[in-house]
């Protein structure tokens, strides 16, 4: 009623404005003879706008959303991401549930010979592999240049499961407190040697793999100096991590200026620990991949 | 009510009116929680501010853009966590200015790749990331390992942060250019007095296998070797 008033009012005061062409009344505005119909906004549109209205009160009123002095509102259903993240994990776990108990209990020779457990290892493994192992010992394990080869059958540290687990676990000259850990001497860095005798050494060691002919002088200074680590016959010694010498695998290269920068520089390779960083499940299944590439004994 | 506007657009100083209040709740909702910013930080052990070495890294992490293909923040999500570790937590960039989260993973998160690799590894990854990794597609910056690190100034921008509220102490301060020589050197002669300042855990060690100088390199593998690693996640209670 009142609007209709007001119409009238209105059109008393400033004349008609209802637009002949479309019949449509116009805003009253004129610019050069240009007049701005009042159509109201599309119904579809205010429907839809209203629509969102609603649904951010019921957002509001469910999900955490406004600040609050000490925090924000909660919400009806208390959903966090981290509640929905232990959910999902939860859900995993459950699922997992049928081999991990029984993961847990058997050493790692007894799932290797367990068909089922010993599956569900080598795909944890496998997939732990590719996020946290392949960036130097290369997405299929075969390593690279100062990173070792996983599926052959030569161990600077050992192949056995209970190796493999260590190197895994502690790392290699790591940070950890229980790391393997070894130094080989900077023969030359440090002054042990001067420039010819580690000449002939090195020639010595690559002889062992039939590299260079035979250096009696580099035979002695390797019985001195060399063989209380990599052994009188140069098939290295686990124990303390020396790689063999006379199976003609080279983790810093073969060529004569390589094997000479490993004695004057020395390398101690470092390999970072686990332990802390991934879960013992998740170390344990790392044991039995890495053992299962081929090299394992 | 709908059909109101009319009267509020006809009437300016009512349209002014109601448009302050309008935008005065946008902004106390957007504005306020920022005074209490901190009842959303953990309490955590562990945490501390950079090393001099490692703040310089941090610095060429930044000058080099690396946030541009590199987040550091492991999100709460099941295949994050799984692949990163756990998920990143505010205390953890506390002292971070500004922090490092970003926003386009071109190459992985780095929130918490301290310790993952070996000293060795980022050496050969900077200076030519094919080396390790053949698919990447990382720019190779091996002028780091040519440049000496910046740290004539450190202890000025070490000021700068502690005016800022992050908590180094004046020691801190003094000590700055030596304490990253030490944190740099193979050999250490001041590693306990280092140690003092920031806890016994600081790697201290020649990280770019050049001990004659400390390079850029240096500096930046510091950094990455301490990210993600400083919180003690065994006595931290997760959030709900």
């Amino acid at each position: 009623m009142k609007k209709k008033t007001d119409k009238t009012e209105k059109a008393s005061r400033t004349g008609p404005e209802i637009d002949k062409h479309s019949g449509v009344e116009t805003t009253g505005h004129e610019w050069d003879g240009l007049k701005e119909l009042n159509n109201p906004a599309p119904r579809w549109w205010l429907w839809i706008f209203l629509l969102t209205v609603i649904w951010s009160i019921w957002y509001w009123v469910m999900y955490p959303s406004w600040p609050t002095l000490s925090g924000h509102t909660e919400g009806l259903y208390g959903w966090t991401q981290h509640k929905q993240l232990k959910e999902q994990q939860a859900e995993i776990l459950q699922r997992q549930q049928a081999y991990l108990e029984a993961f847990r209990a058997m050493p790692l020779d007894g799932i290797a010979e367990h068909e089922e457990l010993y599956r569900f290892a080598l795909a944890g493994g496998a997939s732990a592999f590719k996020d946290n192992c392949a960036a130097c010992h290369g997405i299929d394990a075969a390593g690279m240049s100062h990173y070792p080869n996983l599926n052959d059958d030569a161990w600077i540290w050992g192949g056995s499961l209970e190796d493999i687990y260590e190197s895994i676990k502690y790392g290699i000259r790591s940070e950890h407190n229980e790391t393997r850990y070894s130094e080989m001497p900077a023969f030359g860095a440090d002054g042990i040697l001067n420039r010819q005798e580690i000449l002939d050494v090195t020639d010595y060691v690559l002889s062992l793999s039939g590299l260079a002919a035979e250096n009696l002088r580099g035979a002695e200074i390797y019985r001195e100096q060399c063989a209380s680590c990599h052994g009188m016959d140069g098939r290295g010694d686990r124990s303390v991590g020396a790689p063999d010498l006379a199976d003609a695998i080279w983790l810093y290269g073969s060529s004569r200026d390589a094997v000479y920068s490993v004695i004057y520089h020395s390398r101690n390779g470092v390999m970072p620990h686990w332990d802390g960083i991934l879960s013992e499940d998740r170390i344990r299944q790392l044991t039995l991949y890495v053992h299962s590439l081929g090299g394992g004994e | 009510m709908l059909d109101k506007h009319g009267k509020i657009e006809r009437n300016s100083f009512l349209l002014l009116f109601l448009t302050v209040i309008v935008v005065s709740i946008g902004g106390l909702v957007e504005i306020v929680p920022l005074f209490r910013v901190e009842t959303t930080i953990e309490k955590v052990e562990g945490m501390r501010p950079y090393t001099p070495l490692e703040l310089a890294g941090k610095s060429i992490y930044i000058r080099e853009g690396c946030y541009t293909c590199h987040s550091q923040q492991i999100r709460p999500l099941r295949d994050e966590v799984e692949r990163y570790g756990h998920y990143s937590i505010a205390a953890e960039s506390m002292y971070d200015h500004p922090f490092q989260w970003g926003s386009k993973r071109t190459g992985p998160d780095l929130a918490r790749i301290g310790g993952k690799y070996s000293d060795d590894w980022h050496v050969a990854h900077m200076i030519d990331p094919r080396s390790v990794v053949p698919e990447s597609i990382m720019p190779a910056y091996a002028f780091l390992a040519r440049r000496g690190a910046r740290l004539h100034d450190i202890d000025r921008h070490m000021r700068a942060l502690q005016r800022i509220g992050v908590p180094y102490t004046d020691e801190m301060i003094e000590n700055a250019y030596w304490d990253a020589m030490t944190q740099a050197s193979n050999d250490p002669y001041e590693a306990d007095a280092l140690r003092s300042r920031y806890g016994d855990n600081v790697n201290i060690r020649d990280f770019d296998g050049n001990p004659n100088k400390t390079t850029e390199l240096d500096a930046l593998i510091a950094y990455m070797q301490v990210l993600g690693t400083l919180v003690d996640f065994k006595t931290y209670q997760e959030a709900q």
